[in-house]
């Protein structure tokens, strides 16, 4: 298959995919959650050329007995990230299940100013029922009422984006007036669940609208910029990739590096003593660098985009930034991102135009 | 004003303490300056975040405000507007940054307890101990109008809620043993067993169950800010607080006397006197010479106090709409109409508008002033204005007497309106041993020379008792 080059998204989140990943992990536990340890994985992450880093989060502890119970919030770690890289892509998990809609609005935002323009959302959903404890709200019950909450989210976040026209900040000096209130926007939305009057108070994004990434499962494809799609095999993310119906497709992929040490079914079988690697349906490479790049190859054509989840990051980063990337990149198989281009620009999407200032152009023009 | 003897004063060794709070939504930051920057602009947070590290500040502040101000039912237009969410803004401020303290005001009524909880630890974590919570309640059926909630928190209601906040909060940091999580991968599993207790809260406003996410950061728990001045809200302060942010720092009895209040109400709780830090907000202008800075400040207000401002202002105070008459002449005619609620947020509630008019008219007759010139004049005083040298003498004063333990300074200009500050006034404080001449620790809690959490001395009370 031969296609478009690539745009490479690594998740970041924890020591790795695997939840023993931390036994491999080249720190001690007790540094995963240091601030040292996250610049440094960004660091890294950026240098080796990838497009995008994506954070999971969730209100409960990622993990449970033997393993990793800590977790710093994804928004905190992805603004963290964003002052102290320059180039690479940012995107939190936040799941708009139980989130105060208007909160999760103002933070992405936030994160598409800190960063200059390099942000993104993923959106996600708690499925547990103990989160609405932990949020002290009525338990969200069922894909039906998740996947309400998620496309509500979703749109309120969206339409808050909008809420500031690009030059509301018009500093009239003659007027005394620092804002045009005909660019800001009371959003008025009405769900199923709750109302938000706006407009927000972070001025609009500088991509306009961050990039938001979400399974098209859960949340409806006009919502997305890009899909996040699964499949254990090259025909079942094919065929999730054409029913998207979104601008962009990333395939999810679960990958295990041969290192000099040890070899990538070793390694899995070390982690594997201590707890399984679930199925989730993804694909997963679990052998040599080369046989990586080869498969990412083969994804040219099938999709924009593929998302790697590392079974231990201190161990296929290294392999990944060594062998892997530099590879696809000669090959033009894959790109890297630009100095000063906003995450939409890597992923060839346009900015969209307000919604306020598109409807008053078009009522000027008639 | 002459030097203050050192050894003559209640607290001759007391050292003054300075945070900077970057405004939000006000009509102090002179925005019509040409060398006025992005209020939103990432650079020129840290920039300025930078410059008061190079200053030995304690504390870096962001306000919070979650709706546009409105007046009349129409978004105010002629302050700056439009600001970064706190936490997200400190966490990236916390990666360009080394020593000085971050401090997010978040408010109590529209967030959720485990999940600020979670946030605030999270940016002390990033920070490696450096964060603040500047405890604010909204009181606005207004505001609730961008939340799931909507408005449903009625005034006396909003300590309640805010006080079982910060103990479901405090229950949240508290609930990892320290070093809970282990040193080496061979260990039996990640965090030791038990060093994490599942947190359990049933109360009016809070009904958690839940297993926190994260540990102790190197000052134990975010330091505790308030800003709110009824006698609850410095009741709550006094139960609750390691720093109270204050607006009485601009006249030294009055500062005092606030000072005092609160002493007496930390022994009312059985704390001691010195548990509570008082940083008031202030406005500082300098100038090389009195009568530079005086010119100044003149300039500074004409600049704050636009003449659609000033027509504003009046016009809240009047319960009339101004807008349109003339800022630069005489005060309007009218006698005020006293209106119960005016429609406007964000402004201050006038006790006696015919009292008050009265009183203008007088002031403004008597020094033939124009109703801008009386708005400026009789407005709130803020501020503190002079020579690097005086002030840091009158400075001295107010710390060495217990009027205050610091300021917390407002620039008026983004993002270079602290540099005077930084590089006349601290030199000059640190000639006269007010202030610190390196930062002796890392931690915002060591900064402010606080005792530890208030929470870990009840237990270690406690032990010492069992
Ligand atoms: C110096 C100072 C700064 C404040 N900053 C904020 C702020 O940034 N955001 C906010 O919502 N309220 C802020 N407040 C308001 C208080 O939290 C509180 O709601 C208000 O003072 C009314 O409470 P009270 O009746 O106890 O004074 C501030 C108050 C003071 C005195």
């Amino acid at each position: 298959m031969s296609g478009p080059a690539l745009r490479l998204a690594l998740e970041i989140d924890g020591d790795g995919a695997h939840p023993a990943a931390w036994r491999r992990a080249a720190h001690s536990p007790d540094q995963l959650l240091s601030p040292r340890r996250l610049a440094r994985v960004a660091a890294a992450a950026e240098n080796a050329g990838f497009t995008l880093l994506t954070l999971d989060d969730g209100a409960l502890p990622p993990g449970a007995g033997p393993d990793v119970v800590g977790r710093i919030g994804a928004v905190e770690r992805a603004a963290f990230i964003a002052a102290s890289t320059s180039v690479v892509g940012i995107a939190p998990v936040v799941p708009p299940t139980y989130a105060e809609p208007f909160h999760v609005s103002s933070q992405l935002a936030s994160l598409d100013h800190i960063s200059a323009g390099r942000a993104g959302w993923v959106v996600s959903e708690e499925t547990r029922p103990e989160a609405a404890s932990v949020w002290g709200r009525p338990l969200v019950d069922g894909d039906a009422a998740r996947a309400r909450e998620s496309r509500d989210g979703v749109e309120v976040v969206r339409d808050l984006w909008d809420s500031w026209e690009d030059d509301a900040v018009i500093r009239s000096v003659a007027t005394s007036r620092y804002l045009d209130r005909d660019r800001l926007h009371y959003v008025d939305f009405t769900g199923d669940t709750y109302t938000v009057k706006g407009p927000a108070i972070v001025p609009r994004p500088p991509q306009g609208q961050l990039v938001v990434f979400g399974s098209p499962d859960r949340v409806p494809g006009d919502q997305l910029d890009v899909a996040l799609v699964e499949g254990r095999d090259l025909a079942a993310v094919t065929a999730s990739a054409s029913a998207a119906g979104t601008p962009r497709t990333f395939a999810e992929v679960e990958i295990a590096l041969d290192t000099a040490d040890a070899t990538a079914e070793e390694r899995v079988a070390d982690l594997e003593e201590h707890g399984s690697w679930s199925d989730r349906g993804r694909l997963r490479h679990i052998g040599s660098a080369a046989g990586l790049a080869a498969l990412l190859g083969e994804l040219r054509g099938v999709v924009d985009g593929v998302r790697l989840h590392p079974l231990v990051l201190d161990e296929d980063l290294p392999e990944l930034s060594r062998l892997v990337l530099p590879h696809l990149f000669e090959r033009r198989h894959a790109v890297r991102p630009l100095p000063g281009a906003s995450l939409r620009t890597h992923l060839g999407l346009d900015r969209p135009a307000n919604r306020y200032a598109a409807a008053a152009a078009q009522e000027d023009a008639r | 004003m002459t030097r203050t003897d050192p050894l003559d004063v209640p607290r001759p060794d007391a050292r003054l303490h300075f945070g900077v709070f970057f405004q939000g939504v006000n009509h102090w930051t002179v925005w019509s300056d040409p060398a006025s920057g992005s209020q939103i602009d990432p650079a020129n947070f840290r920039r300025v975040a930078q410059t008061a590290e190079r200053g030995l500040f304690d504390a870096f502040f962001l306000g919070e405000g979650l709706r546009l101000r409105e007046v009349d039912g129409q978004i105010h237009d002629l302050d700056v507007a439009g600001r970064p969410d706190a936490i997200t803004q400190l966490a990236a401020l916390a990666a360009v940054t080394d020593r000085i303290g971050l401090v997010s005001t978040s408010n109590t009524t529209f967030n959720e307890a485990p999940d600020l909880a979670r946030r605030l630890s999270g940016l002390d974590l990033l920070s490696e101990g450096r964060a603040g919570w500047n405890v604010v309640t909204t009181d606005n059926a207004w505001t609730g109008a961008n939340f799931r909630r909507g408005g449903y928190l009625d005034h006396a209601d909003r300590y309640r809620r805010a006080e079982e906040f910060l103990t479901v909060a405090r229950a949240i940091w508290d609930s990892w043993e320290d070093a809970a999580v282990s040193d080496s991968a061979d260990a039996p599993s990640w965090a030791a067993p038990g060093a994490v207790r599942q947190v359990r809260h049933q109360g009016p406003q809070f009904d958690v169950d839940l297993a926190p996410t994260l540990p102790r950061s190197a000052q134990g728990h975010p330091v505790i800010f308030q800003a709110g001045d009824s006698g609850e809200g410095r009741d709550f302060a006094a139960r609750n607080a390691d720093v109270i942010f204050s607006a009485h720092g601009n006249d030294f009895d009055d500062a005092l006397a606030f000072a005092d209040d609160l002493r007496r109400r930390l022994r009312a709780v059985g704390r001691p006197e010195d548990d509570l830090r008082i940083l008031p907000g202030t406005e500082i202008i300098i100038g090389a010479t009195e009568e530079e800075a005086l010119e100044k400040k003149r300039w500074i207000r004409l600049q704050q106090v636009t003449p659609a401002t000033a027509l504003g202002i009046a016009g809240l105070l009047w319960g009339i709409d101004l807008s349109g008459r003339d800022a630069d002449g005489p005060l309007p005619k009218e006698d005020p109409v006293a209106a119960e609620n005016d429609g406007s947020f964000g402004a201050r509630r006038i006790a006696d508008p015919r009292q008050v008019v009265a009183e203008w008219r007088e002031k403004a007759d008597a020094n033939r002033w124009s109703l801008r010139e009386t708005v400026i004049a009789l407005g709130p005083q803020r501020g503190h204005v002079g020579t690097p040298e005086g002030l840091a003498d009158k400075f001295a004063h107010f710390v060495r007497h217990g009027a205050v333990d610091g300021f917390n300074v407002t620039p008026y200009l983004i993002p270079d309106g602290l540099d005077d500050i930084v590089d006349h006034l601290v030199p000059a404080l640190q000639e006269r041993g007010v202030y610190r001449t390196d930062y002796t620790g890392t931690t915002l809690r060591e900064h402010l020379d606080l005792r530890e959490p208030l929470t870990h001395r009840t237990t270690t009370d406690r032990r010492r008792a069992g």
